[in-house]
């Protein structure tokens, strides 16, 4: 009784699977599909190589240091580092004395301590990086209705985000006359493609265009202090770097610390493997069971 | 409880002595876990995932309390929170990957618990009780981690939230006002998530509890084993320690490795990016998608594109839920009286064939809803619940099975001196 009914519900629902497959699959079969310049020409960030990938991977802490540099000029115009506090600086190699004066450098909400009226004041190091709209209205207004996100957690928030940090920062590209790596040209596959104004064509960009126009135009737009060339791709994977150590910054002890419990894990399995061995020596059958 | 060759508590040690007089709690674990429980001297290691998944829900315990001590379940901080754990807590960031990818190993290990038991027919006579509880532990740790997810309160979180409360919508008549009253709201905001943290905290210590029930009835028929045939006498069995304490902690030393990879080397692969964006009811994600191990349901809910009678949708919503509640007609349902895959010929085709259908359904949950993904995804939606409620029963009845070894200590040693005898003793056993 119970195995007919469930037969019945059983093709029931396979039935309606089946005829949303029918109904499906003949809508596809007969509906045109028509290639979106998305779909065409969306690339995929480009590979760069870091100090801090794979299992061993650590900071090039004046890597970042000039990562720092070109967030602090460029980017901190419009992007706010809301989750990092000055303090966190320290990891970047810089001193105490040095982290006080960095964080000096950048104005912060305060209070006045006579009135008690809202005012800036020179940042600590135990205060955050300061937001730079005080709403969502004001960022809007100040960047032809797009919000510059937030970038403390920019290369965790996007797919291979690092990757995709410098690519987009390096993609810009006039729609008119871009070609892809196939040699395919935008304008010619797609006619009716536009970038409207006030938008930027970046073929990194989900879809192709976007807000924000390209922040690093010039090499040279930052001078390091290391003496580092600044190419717009030297900025560009300086900076992708820098915000890789925001959205993670600890990741160095992470992967150190993972590699002392896989070490020791290691060890302790093999000696499991031994003993377990050892207490079913008498148990096992000298030839296989039939498992 | 148990056999009757199992061995006694006899405490030496006279605080031992003493304190089982008074509480008898040492024997209790002698004879649960000890060397008084006999265990099938033949299970391999896909009877290691019981264990397994034991400890998994202690480490989400474990990690989970420490974790709630710095989180703000308040929809304007969480997310802030979430990160200050990951930043300003010592070890923060540790217990939170930990407690992140622990969840998935411990849906990775509760699949594997659960396929080992479509294979060797552990749902089956005498163990109907024991897998009817697997089954709500199971139902009891989606919906754990389901409101787990949504604490960080990023913008996954939200949607998720967002598209499985409205899901209970496509009921028809009391749907809104029920989802209303899931909810707190209209949406997922504040009222949500602080009840979600609330039963998130809660019902780990219910699994806790149905996990106590699910060993408790194990213990009195004892496990299967992969010939399927009843343990019938002492040579058939070992004391599950030593025995099987060695051999789990060997199993669990390789869990520990792969998750710690998965923890320290890879902790957001499992997860998804967007997670990372702070929760925004006015900007939708391109794709919305749960946690991987919702995969095959999310797939079956979204096969259902055409309205035949009731709604697509509502469709999609009774077949996911039937997806996982028919299993507990499982043990009805398969009429074979021989347990193990390894004697059922057929039925083993068609097990292989489920897993391949499974695969399926995990990939393509994950996919974004188009063509040709959702057409696969019908097809594979129409083979599972073919499999279980239609193809299960059929087999089951038609099937030829394999001859079954006499016992546990045949198929293990190739022979068993007591099948020499034959009838009489099979007589007497
Ligand atoms: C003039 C203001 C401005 C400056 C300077 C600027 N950005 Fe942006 N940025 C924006 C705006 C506006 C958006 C939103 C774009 C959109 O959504 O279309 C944006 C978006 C982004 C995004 C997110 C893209 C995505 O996938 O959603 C990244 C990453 C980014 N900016 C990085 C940077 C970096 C790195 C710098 C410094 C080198 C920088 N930006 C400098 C205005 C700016």
């Amino acid at each position: 009784m119970i195995r007919l009914f469930a037969i019945l519900i059983g093709l029931v629902f396979s039935g309606v699977a089946l005829l949303s497959f029918g109904v499906g699959a003949y809508t596809f079969a007969t509906e045109e599909h028509e290639p979106t310049a998305e779909h065409e020409f969306h690339l995929a960030p480009k590979d760069v190589a870091y100090s801090f990938d794979g299992p061993f991977g650590k900071w090039d802490k004046v890597q970042l240091q000039r990562g720092y540099k070109v967030y602090k000029e460029v980017c901190a115009a419009c992007h706010s580092l809301k989750f990092v506090s000055f303090r966190d600086l320290a990891d970047l190699g810089y001193s105490e004395a040095q982290v006080k004066a960095l964080a000096a450098e950048w104005q912060v909400p305060g209070i006045d301590p006579d009135t008690g009226e809202a005012t800036l004041r020179p940042g600590l190091p135990t205060d955050r990086f300061p937001l730079v709209y005080p709403n969502d209205v004001a960022a809007r207004a100040a960047n032809n209705n797009a919000i510059p996100p937030d970038l403390s957690l920019m290369t965790k928030a996007r797919h291979d985000g690092t990757n995709y940090v410098h690519s987009l920062l390096i993609g810009y590209a006039d729609p008119a006359t871009y070609k892809n790596a196939e040699g395919k040209s935008l304008a010619q596959e797609f006619p009716e493609f536009s970038t409207p104004p006030g938008l930027n064509f970046n073929p990194y960009f989900a879809n192709l265009n976007l807000a924000m126009a390209a922040p690093i135009a010039a090499d040279g737009q930052v001078t390091y202090d290391d003496g580092t060339t600044a190419t717009v791709d030297q900025m560009a994977t300086d900076v992708a770097a820098f915000l890789t150590w925001t959205a993670e910054p600890k990741m160095q002890q992470r992967k150190q610390t993972g590699t002392w419990f896989i070490l020791f894990l290691l060890f302790a399995t093999t000696l499991a493997y031994f003993s377990y061995k050892n207490i079913w020596a008498g148990k096992k059958p000298k030839k296989g069971s039939s498992e | 409880m148990s056999f009757p060759w199992a061995n006694h508590y006899e405490p030496q040690n006279p605080l031992m002595k003493w304190v089982d007089e008074k509480l008898p709690l040492p024997r209790l674990v002698y004879n649960a876990v000890g060397a008084g429980y006999p265990v099938p001297r033949n299970l391999n290691y896909m009877y290691n995932f019981g264990v397994l998944a034991g400890f998994c829900l202690v480490l989400q315990i474990v990690t989970g309390v420490i974790l709630a001590m710095h989180y703000a379940p308040n929809a304007l901080v969480a997310f802030g929170s979430t990160e200050h754990i990951m930043r300003n807590v010592n070890w923060g960031w540790m217990l939170r990957y930990m407690h992140a990818n622990g969840a998935s190993f411990f849906f990775l290990v509760l699949y594997l618990h659960i396929f080992r038991g479509f294979y060797y027919g552990s749902y089956k006579a005498p163990r109907e009780m024991i897998w009817l509880l697997g089954v709500v532990i199971f139902l009891l740790c989606m919906a754990t981690a389901f409101m787990g997810y949504v604490l960080p309160w990023g913008q996954m979180s939200f949607w998720g939230a967002k598209v499985i409360t409205g899901l209970f919508g496509a009921i028809p008549l009391v749907g809104e006002p029920l989802q209303i009253w899931l909810l707190g709201g209209y949406a997922p905001d504040n009222a949500a998530l602080n009840r979600f943290f609330s039963l998130h905290f809660l019902l780990p210590f219910v699994i806790a509890g149905v996990v106590i029930l699910h060993i408790w009835a194990l213990h009195i028929p004892g496990s299967t084993n992969p010939t399927g045939v009843e343990v019938k006498k002492e040579s058939d069995t070992v004391p599950f320690h030593p025995y099987y304490t060695a051999k789990d902690g060997f199993g669990l030393g390789v869990f520990l490795i792969l998750y710690c990879l998965f923890v320290f080397f890879m902790p957001n692969a499992l997860g998804h990016p967007d997670n990372y964006i702070e929760a925004n009811p006015l900007s939708t994600p391109a794709l919305i998608v749960p946690e991987w191990y919702f995969y095959p349901f999310y797939a079956i809910l979204r096969a259902f594109t055409f309205d035949f009678i009731l709604t697509a949708q509502l469709w999609g919503v009774l077949a996911m839920f039937s997806a996982i509640l028919m299993w507990f007609f499982l043990p009805w349902l398969d009429r074979s009286p021989v347990r193990s895959a390894s004697y059922r010929p057929l039925y083993r085709i068609f097990f292989w064939v489920l897993m391949v259908d499974m695969a399926a359904l995990f990939y393509l949950g994950g996919a974004h809803a188009e063509e040709p993904y959702i057409m696969f995804s019908q097809l594979a939606t129409a083979y599972y619940f073919l499999h279980f409620l239609v193809i299960v029963p059929i087999v089951s009845s038609i099937e030829r099975p394999k001859p079954l070894p006499y016992s546990i200590t045949e198929a293990v040693l190739g022979k068993d001196d007591d099948a020499q005898l034959g009838a009489t003793v099979a007589a007497k056993a």
